[in-house]
């Protein structure tokens, strides 16, 4: 809307906007361009060298925590992608039922409790129960907090899929079923996709009700840097800090680029 | 017919049956249980005694001196009061500062607005104690900040500024880590506003302050209060920050529930912080509730927010 262009203009927003940009990425800009550092002290430059890198992956203990942090959010994953799918698929198709909102509400539970709540609250159950399974426990507790980000980007899918094309099936006496596998599944991809990507993300990053949860053997990655930064930092926090913070955003880029292309599509 | 009225209904039974399952188990019964465990007897080897006892609130206020009597001693309030500080102040300089850019991002072309929130939300889902631990680097001690002034002489080899481990380094931390959520609402609601509104104001010879206030805010007011709850709640319960950037002597609710179950091995007075917390997002979310109750009678434009 050119017209308007001038209206509701204010001088120096676009610096500030840019100021802004520099506040949200110059920290991380600084903490990779420490991982490069070759001296052993974080904040003294000695130099560009990629000897933390290598320490980093030949630390046994990084590779186990990294190992037991890809193992949780993909299991975690997909189990709440398919739990998170189900619900959705009931909370737009189901029609309106008794108990809709307060279902809606709960899925939505663990957006609203601090994490550190949920934290303590699931130790207590844990410890109380007795229930041990290792890598199991934290994986339950990142199913839990995963379901509603996948279940966001899936309801909106839904929510903005035209029915027509179920309709139609329906008419030509496809079965449920053969609609779901055929006709709605297919379109609602890219929605599981993306709520998929969130949830992993949300639980490759997971820090606080991990450190809660996780026993000695199950320590994951973030939980892992926790304990390097509290025992003094070098450069080589930085670098798996680093490695951790590209591929969150490298999923992040790719579920950005998923839903942009439902909204082309849409649009 | 009796099957076939009955399928769809046991239909979003099945459906909705794991999620709720799982959330319920793991979450609402846990939060229960903590409940619970927040009027129980401390075991002082960690854990509880399963009987009925209000100590754990009576310790917010009191501690028993040698006698047993009950002695008023602020240290708990006051960490409640920091909380509350720390989290308020943090919310309005994320509502100071996120709602030009905000602003600005609704005015750019649709092409660029993509473009904007895409960058605003990428540090939202990195790490946060990673995002956190980056300003270790940047306020602490030979850090980047003290860099210049060290080369410049000012400060010498054991002198330092002291930004770490202060309730400044906390607050920095807390709107580094929140702020995307507070521009994120507001961009949605100062989107879908008709700036034929703001031409309107500008025609009929008001200033533009006026028209910030007039027109503007009440139409953007559905984001600002979402933002505003998105960003207080998570910075009342906060643990990353208090602890790396406040060096864990300045504790705040967050940091105090940890302490509790982690180090201290008193549960049910953990559980009884954590309570508090989550009482005082009950009460976010239910004046949430009114507000939006309020608007959408109004206008019916909060459903987006």
């Amino acid at each position: 809307m050119p017209e308007f262009r001038n209206v509701g203009e204010v001088r120096g927003l676009r610096s500030a906007a840019f100021g802004f940009m520099v506040f949200l990425y110059l920290p991380i800009a600084i903490l990779i361009l420490y991982s490069f550092n070759s001296g052993s002290l974080v904040m003294v430059w000695s130099g560009f060298g990629l000897n933390w890198y290598a320490k980093a992956f030949a630390n046994a203990d990084i590779q186990r925590a990294a190992l037991n942090s890809l193992i949780v959010a993909t299991v975690a994953t997909a189990l709440a992608t398919v739990i998170a799918t189900l619900a959705a698929l009931v909370m737009t198709r189901g029609g309106p039922f008794r108990g809709r909102g307060a279902s809606l509400a709960m899925i939505s539970l663990p957006l609203m409790v601090p994490e550190i709540v949920t934290a303590v609250a699931m130790l207590i159950v844990f410890a109380g129960t007795g229930l041990s399974l290792g890598l199991g426990n934290v994986i339950i507790a990142h199913v839990t907090f995963c379901i509603p980000f996948a279940f966001m980007p899936i309801r909106a899918r839904l929510e903005g899929m035209d029915t027509t094309l179920e309709q139609a099936s329906a008419d030509l006496y496809g079965s449920d079923w053969a609609t779901f596998r055929y006709v709605t599944l297919p379109i609602l991809m890219p929605g599981i996709l993306a709520g998929a990507m969130l949830s992993f993300v949300i639980s490759l990053d997971d820090f606080i009700i991990t450190m809660m949860v996780a026993g000695a053997g199950s320590t994951t990655l973030p939980v892992y840097i926790y304990s390097m930064i509290r025992q003094g930092v070098t450069p080589e926090v930085n670098a798996v800090s680093s490695l951790l913070l590209l591929a969150s955003v490298l999923l992040v880029t790719l579920y950005w680029l998923v839903t942009r292309n439902r909204d082309a599509a849409t649009a | 017919m009796i099957a076939s009225a009955q399928t769809p209904a046991l239909r979003r039974f099945l459906g909705l049956l794991p999620a709720l399952a799982v959330i319920g188990l793991f979450m609402l019964v846990p939060v229960a249980i903590m409940a619970l465990y927040s009027f129980l007897e401390a075991n002082p080897f960690g854990g509880i005694v399963w009987r009925f006892s209000p100590e754990a609130y009576v310790q917010f206020l009191f501690e028993r001196d040698l006698a047993d009597n009950l002695v008023f001693q602020s240290g708990y309030l006051i960490i409640i009061l920091r909380s509350l500080g720390l989290a308020v102040l943090a919310t309005i300089l994320c509502l100071i500062v996120g709602f030009p850019i905000a602003y600005f991002i609704a005015r750019q072309p649709a092409r660029h607005r993509n473009i904007w929130i895409y960058l605003i939300t990428i540090p939202f889902w990195t790490n946060q104690l990673v995002r956190t631990f980056a300003w270790i680097i940047i306020l602490g001690r030979n850090g980047t900040i003290e860099l210049p002034f060290r080369w410049l002489g000012i400060l010498g080899a054991d002198d330092t500024l002291g930004l770490m481990y202060t309730d400044f380094a906390i607050v920095i931390g807390l709107i580094y880590a929140f702020i995307p959520i507070m521009v994120l609402p507001i961009y949605a609601s100062l989107e879908k506003l008709d700036f034929r509104l703001v031409e309107a104001s500008a025609d009929l010879y008001s200033s533009t302050f006026e028209t910030f206030r007039r027109v503007i805010i009440p139409l953007a007011k559905p984001g600002i209060v979402a933002g505003s709850i998105l960003v207080f709640i998570p910075c009342l319960g906060a643990f990353i920050q208090p602890d790396l950037l406040g060096g864990g002597k300045k504790l705040m609710l967050g940091s105090l529930v940890q302490f509790q179950f982690a180090t201290a091995r008193n549960w049910p007075f953990g559980a009884a912080v954590a309570m508090i917390l989550l009482a005082f997002v009950v009460l976010c979310l239910l004046w949430y509730a009114q507000a939006a109750r309020r608007a959408g009678a109004q206008s019916g434009a909060l459903a987006h927010a």
